[in-house]
């Protein structure tokens, strides 16, 4: 949302970067910068001053494809101010889950704390999904501490299974289908099924801006 | 309605349409068909309404039976043309009648030719869209021997007594692509600026339609190790990985990028960059990143 320059921007000044004839990448600076930059947007292509065909928020940035005039979007986003709001409140998606990944372990020792652990501290978080990406309907989801912040495993698996559900670099998040991957596995959802439903609407269950909670389950 | 069955399916034939634009937020790329504007074509000359689905092969060309009448249009990539056995126009409404078993060659030159049937292709759809999507799997697989694929209802509009216009542009040994600078362009040594105007890369055999893979002068980072964060990127991006060696990313492109974007390519030469054989040498044209950031 747009607010009278009093406002303010977390993280600094947008940074409209061009990305083709159709494109703009907006640098935001930072992940929250980012996600207050895709809630403007949105609420702009809504209220119809924003023509575009994609919004594609990312780690801090937020890009815009499928502009007519990208010089006269880029030249008005250094003025946006954005509030640091987080949008509507809601209710956080709860995600069942069994901490038996097979990195658990590691995980705790990289984490310094006992395995048993880690399952409280990462249910003790409510995350945002910050962007999608790598495969449809894969959250990038945002709130771990930094302490938490994990280092990918050195050699990623050529398959990991479904509902996998792991953590790497400031993000965690959950396999919704069978994929190689480099992160750390430290849980299991009971019905992944549920991230990805091409006959729901929308098919993701996670799309940017979902908040999200992971609940212990034992099988 | 009835089908048409595929007979000789080729090493890969893909069910095309417009894709599935307005999705990257949820990770689905684009897709849809590589060579736009030959598509595009093929289906206009068959009198299909814009948008519906075709046949897109991959060098060998493909072999369907109709169990309808059906007018078909071969385009894009030129190939012969024949109808049980006989030579047809290639670029031309032909008419199939049912039962009838229509061969479209190898490509001549090209890559990528369409079928474009009367009243389209009905696939699975996923998303809105019949295209087959390689990198994330969405839509109906790439088609195989035997596979059976539904046809639409004929278009109210009859095909169009015209033909391809000759001589196809599609393509040539070299070429040369405008590349519109940025976003990135700060994140590469000077040197990898000015060797993008100059140098020359060749296409590699491990191109597809999530990318073409570029052989030639190594594009260096400025600081290496600096990791990007995932950001999101367009079909027709240039995107240098550490090795410095370009990737440019067509229709089945992932949504998010974790390497730098040094240029980006627009829709008529990704169209040219999808009939590129491995082998193909091709030079970029730098356009100047536009002037959008030295406001005070």
């Amino acid at each position: 949302m747009t607010v009278p320059r009093t406002g303010k921007t977390p993280g600094g000044r947008l940074k409209p970067l061009p990305s083709g004839p159709r494109g703009v990448l907006i640098d935001c600076g930072t992940g929250e910068a980012a996600r207050a930059c895709y809630r403007a947007l949105q609420a702009r292509r809504v209220n119809g001053s924003l023509e575009a065909t994609d919004l594609v928020p990312g780690a801090t940035t937020v890009l815009v494809d499928g502009v007519e005039e990208p010089e006269l979007l880029a030249a008005e986003i250094p003025d946006w101010v954005l509030t640091d709001d987080t949008g509507q409140p809601g209710e956080a998606i709860e995600i069942p889950v069994c901490y038996d990944g097979p990195d658990l372990d590691a995980v705790a020792e990289l984490w310094g704390v006992a395995p048993g652990q880690v399952a409280d501290i990462h249910t003790s978080v409510e995350y945002e999904a910050a962007f999608c990406g790598f495969t449809p309907g894969f959250a990038y989801l945002e709130g771990l501490p930094e302490r938490y912040h994990t280092p990918r495993r050195e050699d990623p698996r050529t398959s990991v299974p479904a509902g996998s559900v792991a953590v790497a670099g400031p993000y965690t998040g959950v396999y919704p289908r069978s994929s190689p991957g480099g992160w750390r596995l430290i849980a299991t959802m009971t019905n992944p099924g549920r991230l990805w439903n091409e006959h729901r609407e929308p098919a993701a269950l996670l799309v940017p801006g979902t908040r999200v909670r992971f609940v212990k389950v034992e099988i | 309605m009835s089908h048409i069955e595929i007979i000789r399916s080729g090493i890969l034939t893909t069910c095309q349409d417009a894709g599935r634009a307005g999705w990257a937020h949820l990770a689905v790329p684009p897709s849809g068909a590589a060579d736009r504007p030959s598509w595009r074509l093929a289906n206009q000359l068959a009198g299909n309404p814009t948008g519906a689905c075709a046949l897109e092969t991959t060098l060998t060309g493909c072999t369907i039976r109709a169990h309808r009448n059906v007018t078909v249009v071969v385009g894009g990539a030129p190939c012969s043309v024949t109808v049980d056995g006989h030579p047809e126009a290639w670029g031309q409404p032909v008419k199939l009648p049912a039962g009838s078993v229509l061969d479209a060659g190898p490509a001549e030159v090209g890559v990528r030719s369409y079928l474009a049937f009367s009243g389209g292709l009905h696939p699975k759809a996923s998303l809105g869209s019949h295209s087959t999507d390689l990198l994330s799997g969405l839509g109906p697989a790439p088609v195989k021997d035997g596979d059976t694929i539904p046809l639409g209802p004929s278009p109210a509009h009859p095909p169009l007594p015209t033909q391809w216009p000759a001589p196809w542009a599609g393509v040539s040994e070299e070429l040369v692509m405008k590349l519109h600078l940025g976003p990135r362009l700060d994140w590469f040594t000077a040197e990898a600026v000015s060797e993008l105007a100059k140098g020359d890369w060749t296409v590699s055999e491990h191109s597809n339609r999530i990318g073409l893979r570029l052989i030639g002068p190594a594009l260096r980072h400025k600081e290496p190790g600096r990791e990007l964060p995932s950001e999101g990127i367009v079909a027709g991006s240039l995107q240098v990985p550490p090795n410095g060696q370009p990737i440019l990313f067509g229709a089945d492109h992932p949504t998010t990028a974790g390497y730098p974007v040094i240029g980006v390519v627009g829709p008529a030469a990704l169209a040219a960059a999808a009939q590129a054989r491995p082998g193909t040498r091709i030079r970029f044209a730098p356009i100047p990143i536009p002037h959008w950031n030295e406001r005070p």
